[in-house]
């Protein structure tokens, strides 16, 4: 037996030196993990306050008969779709029609890695970041990763492989591209002001005030285009169930019609996120006595229920009319912004 | 360490190229594309150029291949029939330009690999690759050929602009 314990003492002391040597591969892989895990988890909790909420918003219930206050819902309905049947029908592109949902679950966790919600602190001697990653041009990583999750929708219209899909699929390519737009451009006015591409040095920046009070034009667009991206109502034409039958995803049952979902909440969350760090200066507290995480959170519950008090108030708008508001009001109010805003300063704060 | 992550992905781009060429539907076609190129950004990441590996995420894997996706919708192209890459038209002229092409690319790269020194690692600043440096070069050291290459763009745009609107009125 001496042998046994002989393995089982060198393995221990090789994983405790491996460990001892690579700290911080151990914490980045730990909050990798966390992050990933919190984030996922949100989205139930995210599905019930839309559904209560909404029910209050149309003077209904909402979910009530599972548990109090109808909390067990989500997690009834998440068992239900996990035992559902996965119908694929034969004339679909098996391998896309598999790959679709996983990019639209995978891009939006992504996009979250570089999401910071608080300032550093120290455990055990080593410094915890409150962030996944600090790229130094985090936001265009956000960018970069959410124009990657439209593919998820296109390849879904592409491989299902009937006529309304396609329209969803289509839809949502234009909508995205037109709106990204606008996105991108509010968010220099930002970058402007800051000079810097790093979101953590954008709420530094904001440690006397936040920017929505200076860039209150900015903001509303970037709000507006951050509805639009997350293909959310009033802008929710790729998944119009009256004219397109749910639109891309109407083949897809289960769980992989329920990763769609998850992608829309988390993606509803990052742009909240963003919003927050961008315009309502992250997690400063600005004098009130709390944890600048608790700060951070509460600024994007507040958004998230701005998000759902839209869907149950705007009627969803006619799609010719999204593309001129996009490219006629958004662009040309986008570009004055930016241009006000460089002139400014440039002339008055080299 | 660094190669560790090297191989794999310069393996990884050039299967998804070969993808690219040999598959028979253009969909397929384009996925191996966006494949591809995000393989590229990995590598220009591994090469110490964050700020070009996401720009050639958010440039061509996102915007560009997009707008091929679009295209690949609207004209609903279908594999099958004889659209296989042993079916395709044959051109000899461009067949003859491609391959003087690649025996340009491939003396070219004999050079340089035959003259580099690989043994010794390449000194960076802490300021190379981002968006501050690239920005500065950009608009001193190669500022004509960026004005060009903008007004190259718009007239493009314009064109396409003049030549959709023939077609709707």
């Amino acid at each position: 037996m001496d042998w046994i314990t002989e393995i089982l003492n060198v393995t221990w002391n090789f994983i405790v030196l491996f460990l001892n040597e690579n700290i911080p591969l151990v914490v980045g892989s730990v909050k990798a993990v966390i992050i990933a895990v919190a984030i996922m988890s949100v989205v139930p909790a995210l599905v019930w306050l839309e559904r209560r909420l909404m029910g209050r918003f149309q003077v209904r219930l909402g979910p009530n008969r599972v548990g109090p206050f109808g909390l067990g819902q989500p997690m009834a309905d998440t068992v239900k779709l996990l035992f559902k049947e996965s119908i694929i029908q034969s004339s679909a592109d098996k391998f896309l029609f598999h790959l679709a949902p996983a990019v639209v679950v995978i891009t939006a966790i992504a996009a979250f890695a570089v999401i910071p919600f608080g300032e550093p602190f120290e455990v055990f001697g080593q410094t915890i970041e409150m962030w996944g990653a600090n790229v130094n041009s985090g936001i265009l990583f956000v960018f970069a990763i959410s124009g990657m999750g439209i593919y998820g929708m296109v390849l879904a219209g592409l491989s299902s492989n009937n006529k309304y899909s396609l329209m969803g699929g289509l839809r949502s390519s234009a909508q995205m591209i037109s709106y990204e737009l606008t996105l991108g451009l509010s968010a220099l006015s930002i970058i402007l002001l800051t000079g810097s591409l790093s979101l953590v040095d954008m709420v530094r920046a904001q440690e006397t005030y936040p920017f929505i009070l200076v860039q209150p034009l900015a903001f509303l667009l970037f709000f507006i285009a951050g509805i639009a991206e997350t293909n959310r109502a009033p802008f929710d034409l790729p998944e119009a169930e009256q004219e397109l039958v749910a639109g891309f995803h109407t083949e897809y049952t289960g769980m992989k019609f329920a990763m769609f979902f998850m992608g829309e909440y988390i993606n509803m969350v990052t742009m909240s996120a963003l919003v927050t760090l961008l315009f309502l200066g992250g997690w400063n507290a600005y004098g009130l006595p709390v944890w600048p995480i608790v700060s951070f959170a509460v600024k994007v519950f507040f958004l998230l229920c701005v998000f759902i008090w839209l869907r149950s108030t705007f009627p969803r708008i006619r799609y010719d009319r999204l593309m001129t508001f996009g490219w006629k009001i958004l662009l040309p109010l986008c570009l004055l912004n930016l241009m006000v805003t460089s002139t400014v300063k440039v002339i008055w704060f080299p | 360490m660094e190669l560790l992550i090297f191989y794999p992905l310069a393996g990884f781009c050039v299967v998804l190229a070969l993808g690219v060429v040999l598959n028979n539907s253009p969909v397929g076609s384009a996925i191996s594309l966006i494949g591809m190129m995000l393989g590229l950004a990995g590598i220009f990441v591994l090469q110490q150029a964050h700020f070009l590996a996401i720009l050639q995420i958010i440039i061509y894997a996102g915007a560009i291949m997009v707008l091929f996706m679009f295209v690949i919708m609207l004209l609903n192209l279908k594999e099958g029939d004889d659209t296989g890459w042993i079916a395709r038209e044959r051109n000899l002229l461009l067949s003859v330009l491609t391959g003087l092409l690649a025996v340009g690319i491939l003396y070219k790269i004999s050079g340089i690999l035959f003259t580099a020194e690989m043994d010794t690692p390449a000194i960076l600043p802490d300021s190379f690759g981002t968006v501050a440096t690239i920005g500065e070069t950009l608009f001193t050291d190669f500022v004509l050929p960026f004005e060009v290459a903008s007004i190259l763009l718009l007239a493009a745009m314009v064109g396409a602009v003049v030549l959709a609107k023939t077609k709707l009125d």
